[in-house]
Parts: C-alpha cells; structure tokens; sequence
C-alpha cells in the first residue's frame, strides 16, 4: 500500500477526536484534521489569534479580511463561536483549557521532546509563534508528520538534532505509516501501514520501537488530494 | 473642558512620538493592523526606534517600510520571516548584517509581556520555551515540580492600535479577529492611538465596548 497522503493522514486523526474536545490545530496538514470530525460531534477548534470556534474556511464572497485564523486563512464561524483577544487566547493555551493540540513537526524525540519550529532555513529569520505555548501547556500533543525526512532519514529520533520547541510534551504521532504513542519507556507502535514489516518500520525510525500487543493495520479510506 | 480624543488626520494622531520610543502595533494573520498610523510615522520619520509587533513584516502590513527606511534599531516579535517569499526583505539584510536587533518571544510570552506591564507587573514565571534555545539564558525556577522561565514585562512609549468604531471618550468595538494585539498593548503604553473604521456621535453602550476608553488617547478615523 502506498504511504497516507496528507488527507488521510487528516481522516486517521480525525477519528481519535472525542465529542466536546476543545483543540487547536496547527499549521499546514494539521488545519485539515477538522474537515474529518463528525458532523454531528460539537468540536471547538480554538485558534491562537483568539477565535474560539474555527468554522469550514469561508467562500469567496463571504469572505470577511477580519474573520482569520491564525494561518491568514479567511474562515466561518461555528455556532456559539466567541472571539477573544491574543492575551486571554494565549491564556486559555497556557492556562491548560485546550484539551488536544495537533501540531506538525521537524522531529520527535522517544522522550517526548519535540522540534518543529526551526529547521535551520539559511537567510531566514526566525519564526516561533505559538508552537512554544501550545506544546507546553496543552492537555495533550499530538503530532502529525511524515515518517521521514525527503532524503529518507528518520523524523523518530532517540534526540533531537533541530531546536527544540518543548520537552517531553508529545503524547502521540501520526506519519503516513504509522500511529504510535510516547510512553516513559520510548515510542509504541498501535498501527502499521500493511505491506511494511516491523522490521522495515524499524529500520526507518531513529529509536528503538516496542508494538503494542493489539498492533494493527493502518487503514484509511482513499481520498485524492485536490489538484495542483 | 468635555473629551474628545479625535484627531482630524493621521499625522496629528501620531506627533510626538519620538527617536528611541518603543511602539506596539496590533495586527494579525492579517487583521488589525493600524497601517494608516504606520504610513504617518513613516513620514514623521523618528529614528532608533524599538517595534513591538507580533510578525516583523507581515506581508498585509506596512512595518517593513519603517525597517526599510533605517527607522528601527530593535524588533520585538514571535515571527520574524520576510515580508516577501522569494525575496530578502528589508529586514532579513538587515538582521544578516548585524544591523537591526531581534528578540523573538513565543508568541504567548510576547503578549503576556505586555499584558503583565498594563497590569504593573515587571516579570513573571512561564513554562513555556523552558528547555529551548528561546530561554537561553533566563532564570529558571521549579515550582511543585515543574520547571518555569522568568520573562519580564514589555512597557511601550506608543501603541497604534485598529478597531472598528469609536466614541468621542476612545471607548472601542473591534470586528472579529482585528482584536488580537490591540486590548494588551493598550493597556502597557503610554501614549495609544487607534485607528478606527467608524465613529459614533452616541456613547458606544457600555455592555459593547470591547476595551474601555481610559486605556485610548487618541483617535484617528480611516474608515474602512
């Protein structure tokens, strides 16, 4: 089977997310994750510039400049949606009030630590934002990402390589091969993308691997990303 | 003698800010920024100056025009990537070439910096960036078990600041997300202007005003 795509990456996250959770998306894949909670689930996506009940993204003429998500992106609102500003916004993220964060990263250490804020661009400035906050202070980190770097070097290390953005905060991850949790002994594999061996998922991952005793198949359905 | 915080243009509503001042501007993932009162200072033109704003050049605001123009020695930020993605920004060169000074905060730190100097506090312990290069150097200190990074407060001399409507006391509504920044800088500066799209002839009903008037000296209608 090929690797998930970023859209099947979203639709696996998607069905971890409880009714009534109170989550804040990161950038790039992980605003996705929300096109794939059931419809009829009362999920409050919290977004750092103080928008409390992120909607679908806005269509053209409805779009309002002011009405943004964190991202730039011009978006609706959820019914008993409330807007707040960045001081009680960052206060709710590092008050502990979001019960998920799903946030995109560089690398995850078996420890938990996480990197996903600065990968050394030459000539760039620095950019941090919110990552910082939420993955210190979010009930729970959840990171989404693939299972490896372009040149095909592991993203699951032992230690990070790249600046770090917490400690010890990541809880799960999802790549497009596995899902695994962090636990205090090192990473847990639950599911396997089929047609990859342990042993192959092994030889990809820069930390030892346990599997838990009810391992399983990881299985989406296909979705085609839109076209280019 | 009977309030009014108008001022008829943009230029009035930013004199006197002056050489070495330290600025706050709101704005946001594109919603807030007060980019009339930018383009005035633009053209009062004060030198040295410290800017507190959150994206060093968003690309819907004009603060890279101020670092363009070899107005500011510092930059406060949480995002200091160019305002152009291909290109170098005004910026870039100039934090390559050792020119302009940059403090990144993470961005929840960024506002409670200046949150805690509206509310008169000098510093305060937060969990977050301990462990990473951002607390580099800063105190630490384990409370019940948790390590914490003393980060001090952010005071500014000027806040320009965007919201929708305005009465003649400074009392504000903000649309949607254009409130971001704006309530917490307001609060820790001395001299604030903000822009607005709309003036009220009538007090703005108590219950509907977002940031009270006391914390606004002066108003500057653009309209939208």
């Amino acid at each position: 089977m090929k690797p998930l795509n970023r859209l099947q990456m979203a639709w696996r996250v998607g069905q971890d997310i409880e009714d009534g959770m109170v989550v804040n998306l990161g950038l790039g894949m992980p605003v996705g994750v929300s096109d794939y909670v059931p419809q009829d689930f009362d999920v409050v996506v919290q977004s750092e510039n103080g928008i409390i009940g992120v909607g679908p993204l806005a269509s053209a003429n409805a779009a309002d400049s002011d009405l943004v998500d964190a991202g730039s992106r011009k978006v609706t609102l959820r019914a008993g949606a409330t807007i707040i500003d960045s001081a009680a916004s960052f206060a709710m993220i590092r008050g502990g009030h979001i019960d998920v964060t799903i946030l995109g990263a560089f690398e995850v250490a078996s420890n938990g630590d996480l990197a996903n804020w600065d990968n050394r661009i030459p000539d760039k400035g620095p950019l941090v934002g919110g990552a910082m906050d939420l993955a210190a202070s979010a009930q729970a980190v959840w990171v989404m990402m693939e299972h490896n770097t372009r040149k095909g070097g592991p993203r699951l290390l032992e230690a990070c390589t790249l600046p770090l953005t917490a400690v010890r905060c990541v809880k799960r991850v999802y790549t497009d091969i596995a899902v695994l949790s962090v636990m205090p002994q090192g990473f847990l594999v639950h599911e396997i993308l089929p047609g990859i061996s342990r042993v192959e998922l092994q030889r990809r991952t820069g930390a030892p691997l346990a599997f838990a005793p009810d391992c399983k198949d990881l299985i989406t359905p296909d979705i085609a990303l839109p076209e280019a | 003698m009977a309030i009014e915080k108008r001022r008829a243009t943009a230029a009035e509503a930013v004199a006197g800010i002056g050489d070495g001042a330290t600025v706050m501007l709101s704005g946001f993932a594109g919603a807030g920024f007060a980019n009339q009162l930018v383009a005035a200072l633009l053209d009062l033109g004060p030198r040295n100056l410290t800017l507190v704003v959150n994206s060093a050049t968003h690309r819907l605001s004009n603060t890279h025009e101020l670092i363009a123009a070899g107005m500011v020695r510092k930059v406060i930020c949480s995002a200091a990537r160019g305002h152009d993605k291909s290109a170098l920004s005004a910026f870039e060169v100039l934090y390559k070439e050792g020119k302009i000074e940059l403090e990144v905060l993470p961005q929840g730190t960024f506002v409670e910096s200046i949150r805690a100097a509206g509310a008169g506090i000098p510093a305060y312990f937060t969990p977050t960036a301990f462990g990473t290069d951002l607390a580099a150097g800063k105190e630490v200190r384990n409370f019940d078990g948790r390590d914490y990074v003393l980060e001090k407060s952010i005071p500014g001399d000027a806040a320009l600041i965007r919201a929708d409507v305005a009465d003649r006391w400074g009392n504000l509504t903000f649309h949607h997300a254009q409130m971001n920044f704006g309530p917490a800088m307001a609060t820790a500066s001395k001299l604030v202007v903000a822009e607005v799209r709309a003036f009220s002839d009538t007090p703005i009903p108590p219950e509907q005003v977002m940031l009270s008037g006391v914390f606004v000296d002066r108003i500057f209608v653009a309209g939208a």
